[in-house]
């Protein structure tokens, strides 16, 4: 596997940072006298409506003086039970609750559900809906990195990034836009291929967005990589280690800052991912800030591999040609008696799957995205429907992150987690 | 029960899906287990407590285990150098209706050998019991939480053995259970009673904080005296 290490250390040492204030690294520590006070511990209670919690997030952290001394999240503020929904849908209709969980990266949730269910199935999509579902996912990936990005640096401070990133999300949602007629709640994706394919043109304005994005990111590098306000609030913040990263479930940007090479593209490569040429960023501290330089370095792999894909995009149809799973086209239903019945029978009754259960994982933007569906011999709807929530393990960790640091730490490590609270709650 | 005013989507008129068949072996392949190490390895190493397994889904493997000794196993896959499952990837829940046992089921990943397994253990419903794995993998902690919250399994040896999702008084039961109805099994008005009944404040106690030590009020001016190397946190270019 070809991996790539991150660079480290930028702005290490004492020296003078933006505005001219000098900003100690906290790698080159320097000794604080230690204030002599009352030692009583603090109850904070941050969120559930707080702005940098990200969501309806709840801590209650144990403060002594500024030092987090114990953080008991709080989460289910945003519980609509998603998962009980979907065992009375059929297949298809489950998709649209799929893109309400992580509403920042929709398209991927719209992809993993359906991957899911076609190799319960053994349903084999066409080429070239692999190749459409690469490039919707790698653009999504870089769409929640963006939010993750300006919130992430809004919270420390920095109000610049912000914009920046949010000018070029906007782009990514008219592209949402064009391809599926919403900007959040895409539902693009059915059983067995597309909604639709790509509208005319379309391409032309991914292409477009793809030239001008790896600017705007050069330049939030320059704004925030060498920044000494920036390493100062990041650098051995909320550190973790390879093999405690793992066992906490760690997965994503967040497991491989902290040194492990796990990428469900390049561990259990799905819809021909082991041929495109992309390397998986690693960091080596596990801090906040190699959770950013991994994440930096990801949308710009993303953009290469959204390059290779455009590249190597085949014709021919989007959707299975089978007319127990595929809708027929508008035309044909109407017209055609045979294509009216299929029609008829799937939207009334939906598409029977064989009895078992398939656990598929992806590579979300934030981490292992799986989806477990179980079915009954020939049941239009699933016995259960499971996602793996990769937000929800990755802030399980967050009690063991924060603790020993500062309640302003606390923030950043939050962010840096890369959390969204659709997808937690579900 | 729900309202009378029930309308909407067909499919949810009809109900959950619920099985009538035994926990069938059924259909699909069986695969074979020289296919698998770790399906071997068990096979020989624990016959007594492997049920069945089966492959699913093309090329999953999935092996169905007793409940007694699956604290023990799962901790041999996870120490053994030739299994080393060192990524518990997913702990759920899983019920059929009718009846049918309550499955707790264990998605396992190992880094070392890049190889999945499904490991599910199935629970009949007057004994809804097995044992934590939070030991063994960090990662099960909220997971576990989670199928005690929606599907009212008890994990033995759980270090925080609270509900998650839902709040920690909910009266109605586990939600994802197949004899949940829908809309829950108060009645709206009852629901809407209940709602606007709580106390608000009970939420903002010291005691939410189960874990921690006693807290005590600190005075302003104590506050203030501690000083951290990143409180330069001021605006920027």
């Amino acid at each position: 596997m070809s991996t790539k290490t991150v660079e480290f250390n930028v702005g290490q040492g004492r020296e003078m940072g933006v505005g001219g204030a000098g900003t100690p690294s906290p790698l080159a520590p320097f000794d604080i006298p230690e204030p002599d006070i009352g030692t009583e511990r603090m109850l904070i209670n941050l969120g559930p409506q707080h702005p940098a919690t990200h969501g309806v997030l709840r801590l209650v952290c144990e403060l002594d003086g500024e030092t987090v001394t114990e953080i008991v999240p709080h989460i289910g503020y945003l519980h609509s039970s998603f998962e009980k929904l979907g065992e009375y849908r059929t297949w298809n209709q489950i998709v649209p609750l799929t893109d309400r969980m992580d509403y920042l990266a929709p398209l991927i949730y719209n992809c993993a559900y359906v991957m899911s269910v076609e190799k319960l199935m053994g349903i084999e999509v066409t080429e070239r809906c692999k190749v459409v579902r690469v490039i919707l996912m790698e653009l999504d990936r870089i769409f929640g990195h963006l939010l993750w990005l300006g919130t992430t640096a809004i919270d420390v401070g920095a109000f610049t990034p912000f914009l920046y990133s949010f000018q070029q999300r906007e782009k990514i949602y008219q592209l949402h836009e064009t391809l599926t007629g919403a900007r959040i709640t895409t539902s693009a994706t059915r059983v067995g291929g597309m909604m639709a394919d790509l509208p005319e043109g379309w391409l032309d304005q991914l292409v477009e967005f793809l030239d001008e994005f790896p600017k705007t990111l050069g330049e939030v590098h320059r704004l925030l990589t060498g920044n000494q306000i920036h390493i100062g609030r990041t650098q051995g913040i909320g550190a973790i280690s390879a093999a405690d990263a793992i066992n906490y479930g760690f997965t994503g940007p967040n497991l491989r800052a902290a040194g492990v090479a796990y990428d469900v593209r390049k561990d259990r490569p799905y819809y021909d991912y082991e041929t495109y040429d992309f390397e998986v960023p690693i960091g080596e501290h596990g801090d906040c800030y190699d959770r950013y330089l991994c994440r930096m370095e990801e949308m710009t792999q993303s953009v290469s591999v959204l390059r290779q894909a455009i590249k190597r995009l085949p014709g021919g149809p989007i959707n299975v040609e089978d007319p127990n799973i595929s809708l027929p086209s508008k035309t044909d239903a109407m017209s055609d008696m045979e294509s009216m019945i299929h029609h008829f029978k799937l939207i009334t009754e939906g598409i029977p799957a064989p009895e078992g259960d398939c656990y598929m994982a992806i590579e979300a933007s934030k981490g292992e995205l799986g989806m477990y569906v179980v079915a009954e011999e020939g049941s239009t709807k699933p016995v259960r429907w499971r996602v793996r929530p990769p937000s929800f393990v990755n802030l399980s960790v967050i009690p063991k992150l924060a603790t020993g640091h500062l309640l302003s730490d606390l923030i950043m490590i939050n962010a840096s987690l890369d959390i969204v609270l659709g997808e937690i709650d579900r | 029960m729900a309202d009378d005013s029930m309308s909407g989507l067909d499919a949810v008129e009809e109900g959950a899906v619920s099985s009538s068949t035994d926990s069938g072996e059924g259909q699909g392949s069986t695969g074979s287990p020289d296919e698998h190490p770790t399906l071997a390895a068990l096979l020989d190493r624990y016959p007594d407590e492997i049920v069945r397994y089966r492959l699913n889904a093309g090329d999953q493997y999935v092996v169905w285990m007793k409940p007694d000794r699956s604290h023990e196993i799962l901790e041999w896959l996870k120490d053994d150098p030739d299994h080393l499952y060192d990524m518990m990837s997913d702990v759920t829940g899983l019920d059929y209706g009718n009846g049918r046992p309550v499955n707790v089921v264990y998605q396992m990943y190992s880094t070392t050998h890049k190889l999945a397994l499904r490991i599910r253990c199935e629970l009949p419903l007057d004994a809804l019991e097995i044992d934590s794995v939070v030991d063994l993998w960090q990662a099960a902690n909220w997971l576990e939480r989670e199928v005690y919250d929606l599907f009212g399994v008890t994990f033995r040896n759980h270090p925080d053995h609270r509900r998650i999702l839902m709040p920690d008084d909910y009266a109605e039961g586990h939600p994802l259970r197949k004899d949940f109805p829908l809309r829950g099994r108060f009645s709206r008005a009852e629901q809407t009673r209940r709602a606007l009944n709580q106390e608000v404040e009970r939420f903002y106690l010291a005691e939410d904080l189960v874990r921690g030590g006693a807290p005590q009020e600190v005075a302003a001016a104590e506050v203030g005296g501690a000083i951290g190397p990143s409180e330069s946190d001021g605006g920027e270019a």
